[in-house]
């Protein structure tokens, strides 16, 4: 993640930091970042399934599924938050 | 990727008890973000052919047991580690097996 965080702290020159603000901008970061790594990984894991050769340009049936890839990418991550999720809340259960 | 790292506002946290609770609580969430990445990109490889107009649901059950698999696998590790550090110390040569 670049830049970490802003150069604002919600201080506003005034030499007083709000809390608030500051946790509502790192949830933010934290937002963007993960937004980023989501992509980073759906780019490379659909360039791997569509992409054979590497043409002059993508053609339609590359564009279609990447499209698809995509679809089926985010379904893989709701799944498996799920199903982690499940597994740590079952373990909570066993202690 | 360096995942968001909490040391930069820790000095803040040392005084403000509200910032230490979310310092604690965005750390854990982003353990949990994380894993999930990990994991999807892991089980992607062991669980997708070509990708389909929906996640057929023999791709699906593999994605779940790919998930309790491989937390299998990290309980696994940990708790043999544990165990061979009793007779055999981590940082020995022995420790190929």
């Amino acid at each position: 993640m670049e830049g970490g965080f802003g150069s604002d702290f919600g201080g506003s020159g005034s030499g007083k930091l709000d809390p608030g603000l500051i946790m509502e901008q790192v949830k933010v970061q934290i937002a963007v970042a993960n937004a980023q790594e989501l992509l980073q990984r759906m780019t490379d894991k659909c360039f791997r399934k569509c992409i054979g050769k590497p043409g002059g340009s993508l053609d339609n049936s590359e564009q279609k599924c990447i499209a698809m890839c995509m679809d089926r990418y985010m379904d893989a991550w709701n799944t498996v938050s799920r199903a982690y999720n499940s597994r740590l809340q079952r373990e909570r259960a066993n202690l | 990727m360096d995942s968001f790292s909490s040391s930069s506002v820790v000095g803040l946290g040392a005084v403000d008890p509200k910032l230490q609770h979310f310092i604690k609580a965005e750390t854990q969430k982003q353990r949990f973000q994380q894993l999930v990445h990990q994991m999807t990109e892991l089980c992607w490889e062991k669980c997708m052919d070509k990708p389909g107009p929906k996640l057929d649901s023999r791709a699906e059950a593999c994605f779940v047991n790919c998930v309790e698999r491989f937390i299998d696998t990290s309980q696994f590790i940990l708790n043999r580690l544990e165990q061979t550090q009793k007779s055999k110390p981590v940082f020995s040569e022995s420790l190929s097996d």
